[in-house]
């Protein structure tokens, strides 16, 4: 079948401001998104700029606005998005960073908010026999969060960000409790003046955008809640 | 403009960052990646990383490393693997302690499955061996190191593509790189400088690797006169999502999975009657084509793109969510169905290099077979050959590789580049490089590389792929010149310098035909069948004549091949069966 891949172009060099491009490309109804953007590339215009690498939605490097919703384009099959909106594909950037040309965006500061909160677990103790223990139990409590693959979806996603820029933003924090909820993890202390911020955990509003837009099923507000919670029961201890 | 370090290590992958952590306990160290480091294919890894802890059954190293022999067809070094097999297990004690969440057994000990060619007692049976983390064990790797490496605050220039070695004679002071943020041309001067740039499965067309698999580590030596050893042995998985090349990982297999012809019986009891579904990998692609070729595939139309099933059916939702999560959701983004009630279709995939940059066991590069050394120069991971993996790697083995290597490598280096003198480079190291990029850059007509890119691809998958023979590979190494004489008219699209994507990959396309021609050449010389490659025109191994490596020189437009002896100093070769 043919389908129109409806990109926003943007060119630093030579562009004011983007711009939209129509480009016919005939697909099959299986292959991905990112299928008929390669077939694009490689026999209509090469110029087309868009970051790839797996191919099948584990390295982050792909997301992009595809129909107003924020996602992967090598986990996005065009039978289902011709389904949903018709033959027309609108692709986009994503939000809330800086267009660097065509579909790439600077990504700088979101990482930037990810190492704030520290991503690493945080502990000195010596470790007596070969590996740390830990539970089954103990294991699954953040298994979700240890699939995120960074690749920002959620962040243009998030509607929060539309007002507050500053906000650190959901993969930040849901990477925040994949170690806080890591039993063999002591950096709590450390990480709280990030979290409890006023730019922090606080200013999300429970949109569930992040959640919905996720491509590794990641339950972000929950986690977002969860850290909420951390933090208000340390205020109370502290209290009491 | 030229930067000057005391290390550069090209690639951010397992390997590249392993080595990265400890080359900068020591030295200046700059890490340079055509990806954001988290990017990397090694994130794609799923089965798991081979160690024998011994934590629910009984495993010893020194089986582990026998089995890394015999899985490698004895074209293995076997110091080299015993070197694998006993640094492994403090290798994921390491990522375990630095914070990688494996999966535990109920007492809270790292778990571990079975994966193939991994035996107990030197072939008595399959061993509980390759530690894991659901079905993302290579993500949890790359995560847990890059996040070592922000801890350590490392120093990455990412997005800076490296298109060019600096070599003196014998000795290496840096790489040519380009940004691609700018489109600058950059000199990198070191003392040492580390290739880790992984595979090449992007030579083929039906393969489980990413698009950045280009091999521009190897290719980029190669042109630089460093010879690429055991190129004919590249290994095709079994299991890869018919028609995409999506990898299901052996590790369905290891939870208990079958393969099934169309009449629903269990072909491997017929190939490998102890090990069946977990023989090692070449033996399982083989045996799946033969039941293919007689007519035994799904559609039994005897295509080559006919198919066969991998049944998990009857490992239940539980073991399938917790176990194999990812695979479940490959399955039913890109096929729509779900492993726990249909079974997955699917057909070989070109998966892993086992050929590559020749090194010692410190990652130093090795120049010839009198095991000359290029000082300053060092490989690991994917793109280099120690060679542990011989003429068939085993599923497990590669992220433990990469752990092991890559450790092994950066150390080295934080000594040699402390006590090594400095380099001194120029602007002109960068000519040729400038030239060959205002070539292509220069708005005038040429080929695009879209259609050269198709049929390189086409060629290698259907002449150089599990079975071959002289007539189809001679065919290849002539239509892979062809495409190479092609390429040197070759033009790009976009002339602008801001994320010009269409050079890179330009550049890129060059680099795996170079490489596929060395691999074509390499595999023609090999007369005889052994691990990965496997003649019709010489089913024997021949260790009469063959037991040695392959060193293939790329000179000008030929290629030279020479060799080198296998090192059998524990195992006699003995014939493989499983
Ligand atoms: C789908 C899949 C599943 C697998 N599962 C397993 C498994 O379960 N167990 C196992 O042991 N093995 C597995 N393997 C094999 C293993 O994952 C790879 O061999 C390994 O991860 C390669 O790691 P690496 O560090 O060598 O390279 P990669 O992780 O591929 O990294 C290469 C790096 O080099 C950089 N680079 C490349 N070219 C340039 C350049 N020109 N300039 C600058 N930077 C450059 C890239 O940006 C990247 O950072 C699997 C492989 C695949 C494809
Ligand atoms: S949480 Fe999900 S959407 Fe957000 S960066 Fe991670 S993987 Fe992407
Ligand atoms: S290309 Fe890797 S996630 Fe899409």
């Amino acid at each position: 079948m043919n389908i129109i891949v409806k990109v926003q172009r943007y060119n630093p060099e030579t562009d004011d401001k983007p711009y939209f491009q129509e480009f016919t490309v005939e697909v099959d109804p299986n292959e991905r998104l990112l299928d008929a953007l390669m077939k694009v590339k490689r026999f209509q215009d090469g110029s087309l700029g868009f970051r790839k690498s797996c191919a099948h939605g584990v390295c982050g490097s792909d997301a992009m606005r595809i129909n107003g919703k924020d996602g992967l384009a090598c986990k996005t099959l065009v039978k289902e998005v011709v389904e949903k909106d018709g033959d027309t594909v609108t692709v986009e950037p994503l939000r809330f960073m800086p267009v660097q040309r065509d579909l790439i965006v600077d990504q700088s500061e979101f990482f930037e908010k990810y190492r704030s909160i520290k991503p690493y677990v945080i502990n000195d103790e010596e470790v007596e026999e070969g590996e740390r223990l830990q539970s089954q139990e103990e294991r699954m409590v953040f298994d979700d969060t240890t699939n995120c693959i960074l690749c920002a979806s959620c962040y243009s996603a998030c509607p929060v960000l539309e007002e507050n820029s500053d906000f650190i933003g959901p993969a930040a924090i849901a990477q925040a409790f994949r170690f806080l909820a890591d039993s063999r993890d002591l950096g709590f202390k450390e990480r709280l003046k990030i979290l409890d911020a006023p730019d922090g955990v606080w200013p999300c509003q429970n949109h569930f955008q992040c959640t919905k837009s996720c491509p590794r099923s990641i339950l972000i507000t929950k986690r977002i809640n969860s850290i909420k919670k951390m933090l208000n029961n340390q205020k109370k201890q502290q209290e009491s | 403009m030229i930067h000057q370090f005391e290390t550069v290590i090209i690639g951010s992958g397992g390997a590249g960052l392993y080595a990265a952590l400890e080359a900068s306990k020591n030295s200046n160290t700059a890490v340079l990646s055509k990806l954001y480091p988290i990017r990397s294919h090694t994130g794609a890894a799923q089965g798991g990383i081979s160690a024998a802890l011994g934590n629910v059954e009984e495993d010893k190293p020194e089986w582990h490393a026998f089995d890394t022999v015999k899985g490698g067809d004895y074209l293995v070094d076997q110091k080299a693997a015993s070197i694998l097999a006993e640094e492994a297990i403090q290798a994921v004690y390491d990522l375990e302690n630095r914070g990688l969440p494996f999966n535990r057994t109920p007492e809270g000990r790292i778990d571990q499955r079975r994966f193939g060619g991994h035996t107990r007692n030197f072939g008595e049976g399959p061993v509980r061996r390759a530690c894991y983390a659901a079905d993302r064990t290579g993500h949890m790797i790359l995560q847990t190191l890059y996040q070592q490496c922000i801890k350590n605050e490392v120093s990455f220039f990412d997005e800076f593509q490296v298109v060019d070695l600096i070599l003196e004679g014998t000795k290496c002071s840096g790489v040519v790189v380009v940004e691609l943020a700018t489109g600058k041309l950059h000199i990198f001067s070191a003392k040492a400088v580390l290739f880790a740039t992984g595979g090449f499965g992007r030579m083929f067309k039906i393969t489980s690797n990413a698009y950045a698999n280009s091999g521009d580590g190897p290719a980029v030596c190669a042109r630089r006169g460093i010879p690429l050893e055991d190129m004919e042995f590249f290994q095709f998985h079994p299991t890869g999502i018919k028609g995409l090349g999506i990898l299901i990982s052996e590790a369905v297999r290891g939870e208990g999975g079958i393969l099934r012809n169309r009449d629903g019986e269990r072909f491997m009891e017929e190939y490998s009657p102890t090990l069946l579904d977990l023989a090692p990998r070449d033996i399982v692609a083989r045996s799946m084509l033969t039941e293919v070729r007689n007519g035994m595939g799904i559609r039994g139309d005897r295509q080559i793109d006919d198919y066969l099933h991998l049944d998990a059916t009857h490992l239940g939702k539980d073991t399938l969510m917790k176990k194999l999560p990812d695979i479940s959701e490959f399955c039913k983004t890109y096929l729509g169905i779900d492993p726990a009630d249909d079974p997955i279709p699917v057909l070989p995939t070109a998966h892993y290099a086992m050929g590559g940059i020749p090194t010692d066991e410190h990652g130093r590069v090795i120049l010839d077979n009198k095991g000359t050394i290029v000082d300053g120069l060092y490989a690991a991971g994917e793109c280099a050959c120690v060679s542990v993996h011989g003429a068939n790697r085993l599923g497990t083995n590669s992220l433990l590789d990469l752990v092991v290597f890559g450790r092994r490598a950066g150390k080295h280096i934080a000594q040699y580049a402390k006590g090594a003198d400095g380099v001194k480079v120029d602007e002109s190291a960068a000519d040729e490089a400038r030239q060959w990029i205002e070539q292509i850059t220069d708005g005038s007509e040429g080929p695009h590389g879209g259609h050269i890119t198709d049929e390189m691809q086409t060629t290698m998958m259907e002449k150089v792929g599990i079975y071959r023979n002289e007539k189809e590979m001679q065919e290849a190494v002539d239509e892979i010149q062809d495409l190479r004489n092609r390429y040197r008219d070759v033009r790009v699209q976009d002339t602008s310098s801001t994320f010009n994507t269409d050079l890179l990959e330009i550049i890129e396309l060059g680099n795996l035909l170079d490489l596929s021609l060395l691999t074509a050449a390499s595999a023609l010389d090999r007369k005889e069948s052994r691990g990965a490659h496997s003649r019709e025109d010489y089913p024997e191994r021949d260790d009469d004549n063959f037991l040695k490596h392959s060193l293939a020189y790329l000179e000008e437009d030929t290629v030279r091949l020479d060799y080198k002896d296998v090192d059998t100093s524990i195992w006699e070769p003995k014939p493989r069966t499983y």
